[in-house]
């Protein structure tokens, strides 16, 4: 008896998972029905932005998005990548174990704290080089890098450090340097989890809300230059989902915020189901 | 140059560059650091604990409505997700193991855990937030909670099948039904592993912002009340640090310290108590 129960409990408590991630997605179209039937593809190919006069386009949002996770990459992946280098072949057994845990610990921090430091540290800084305001695309690229950074070195590091010993230890005995077991035997054996760490790190960060929601500006019209201010699905829905009103207004953030949870789903499925398939690993 | 030369000094080179990146990289996140303790440190004083939210320019301002109400939050999601989060990876591992709903629970799971946590707190507010007409610490506890489950489920499940297979053989064979073993066995075999995976869980929540801007919205008041909107460490510090006001600015700070510094304690507990639990 109690082991039936205790059964059906954990049953259904496993279940209850599905049933939020399926209610999420049939939520949040059902609330945005009402933009969609008003904008219908509109709303991803127009930038207007204009709740007074009712009219809701989410093109500069999605570029937004698309631009900063990009320059985030941009910087972020050739340092994680030497990061997960130095890690996994080049420093010393205690180096490896005080930088390890020191990335691990810098990945939890909380990503308000890096906006927080981007804005009062880092915009002045790049207000100084370029001019402008600071605030823009180009900021929330870095501060987004830097934020993703420990948690893309991590999970590189893990999947480099998959190759097995006795293949790199063949190579040197043939005489390779090590950047040559780097690029002829240990990026083409664990080149599935680089790539699929990468793009693990990529769904994150397009969804990344509170350190850009500092640097970006909030600015729904498209960024002539990266060092202009714009804006991106999570930060034109932290700025305006509180303050909203009408039915339309709402529906179209709605909107975006299925927009932004089909684009990660996306993502995350690709790095997961078909780069990282064969190792399950706690990230 | 020969090619031994060539080969040896690109070699020297790459090494050098990543071990460059490796500098700049911890360079940085020092500062970031570095900032947060000096910025943070400087603006601690005894008010802050005492007092609760003021206007700009008073001097008796402090955090304490957000310092509770971050535990209030914390705190019921924890009540809220922990025995969903266990439950839901003692099925994974005790009963579904390798069949297909199992791995397809796992796999939607795992999304979860990255998936943009803003997203969740629209879906919160509209089926809480909605419904009831304001905002709640409810709606907050719940969006965090959501958050949490996936990361309590997915260590549960590790943890549990790092239990050797014998051990619960040996149990039935004394006649103990499943939850018995269950509950006496398996779990006592992996409380070290399932602790950590909570306090990690709780870390992880603990620094959301994103869900609560509007599920349990923010106030600069002291309240306990789980039908009102309920002030927040992230949220306040949010919205300190963007106002033009120096002395918010510098609560802002301190809220990000303190947060800190629980959440790094956190994350350094958990991480000891799996490491001295291994090592029996």
């Amino acid at each position: 008896m109690i082991d039936k129960i205790f059964s059906n409990l954990t049953r259904f408590s496993a279940l209850l998972i599905l049933v939020i991630v399926a209610w999420i997605f049939v939520e949040l179209y059902n609330q945005s029905l009402e933009a969609i039937h008003a904008f219908g593809f509109d709303f991803i190919t127009k930038d207007e932005w204009a709740p007074n006069l009712e009219k809701f386009g989410a093109y500069s949002a999605i570029f937004g998005s698309v631009a900063s996770t990009f320059l985030a990459m941009l910087f972020a992946i050739p340092v994680a990548i030497g990061v997960a280098i130095f890690l996994s072949e080049i420093a010393h057994d205690k180096i490896k174990g005080f930088f390890g845990v020191s990335v691990e610990l810098l990945a939890a921090i909380p990503s308000v704290i890096y906006g927080m430091w981007g804005l009062f540290y880092f915009v002045p800084i790049i207000r100084d080089l370029f001019g402008g305001m600071g605030i823009g695309l180009l900021s929330a690229g870095i501060v987004l890098s830097i934020m993703i950074l420990p948690f893309m070195a991590a999970v590189t590091r893990d999947a480099m450090n998959t190759t097995p010993d006795i293949l790199k230890e063949s190579a040197y005995a043939l005489g390779g340097t090590q950047w040559d077991v780097i690029k002829d035997v240990i990026i083409p054996y664990a080149r599935a989890g680089i790539i699929g760490s990468i793009i693990l790190a990529l769904g994150r960060a397009i969804g990344e809300t509170m350190a850009v929601t500092f640097v970006m500006g909030n600015v729904h019209k498209l960024p002539k230059s990266i060092t202009d201010p714009a804006t991106s699905i999570p930060v034109t829905l932290a700025n305006e989902f509180a303050e909203a009103d009408g039915s339309l207004y709402f529906s179209s953030l709605f909107e975006l915020a299925l927009i932004l949870l089909v684009m990660s789903f996306v993502v995350i499925s690709i790095a997961k189901f078909y780069f990282l398939r064969k190792e399950r690993r706690g990230v | 140059m020969t090619a031994v030369q060539k080969r040896v000094l690109v070699n020297k080179i790459i090494l050098a560059l990543s071990t460059l990146s490796a500098v700049v990289a911890i360079a940085f996140l020092f500062w970031i650091l570095g900032v947060l303790v000096m910025k943070g440190v400087g603006a601690l004083n005894w008010n802050i604990f005492i007092y609760e939210g003021a206007p700009p320019g008073y001097a008796e301002s402090g955090l304490k409505h957000a310092l509770v109400g971050q535990a209030i939050l914390v705190g019921l999601a924890t009540v809220i997700g922990v025995p969903l989060g266990i439950l839901a990876g003692t099925y994974l591992s005790e009963y579904g193991k390798n069949s297909k709903l199992a791995h397809l629970i796992r796999d939607i799971s795992d999304i979860m855990m990255s998936a943009p946590s803003i997203v969740i707190g629209a879906f919160v507010y509209a089926v809480v937030v909605m419904p009831m007409g304001h905002f709640s610490a409810w709606a907050g506890s719940i969006a965090l909670a959501i958050i949490m489950i996936p990361i309590i489920l997915r260590t549960t499940d590790d943890m549990l099948q790092l239990v050797p297979g014998t051990l619960r053989e040996a149990a039935f064979a004394l006649g103990a039904p499943k939850y018995k073993v269950i509950m006496d066995v398996v779990y006592r075999g992996a409380k070290a592993g399932i602790l950590t995976g909570v306090l990690l869980g709780i870390a992880r929540v603990g620094g959301e912002t994103a869900p609560l801007l509007f599920t349990s919205f923010n106030d600069n008041f002291f309240t306990t009340n789980l039908n009102d909107a309920m002030p927040s460490l992230t949220v306040t510090m949010f919205n300190y640090a963007i106002s033009p006001y120096a002395d918010w600015q510098q609560l802002g700070w301190a809220a990000a310290f303190i947060l800190s510094m629980f959440i790094l304690g956190l994350n350094i507990v958990g991480r000891l108590i799996l490491y001295f639990g291994k090592g029996k």
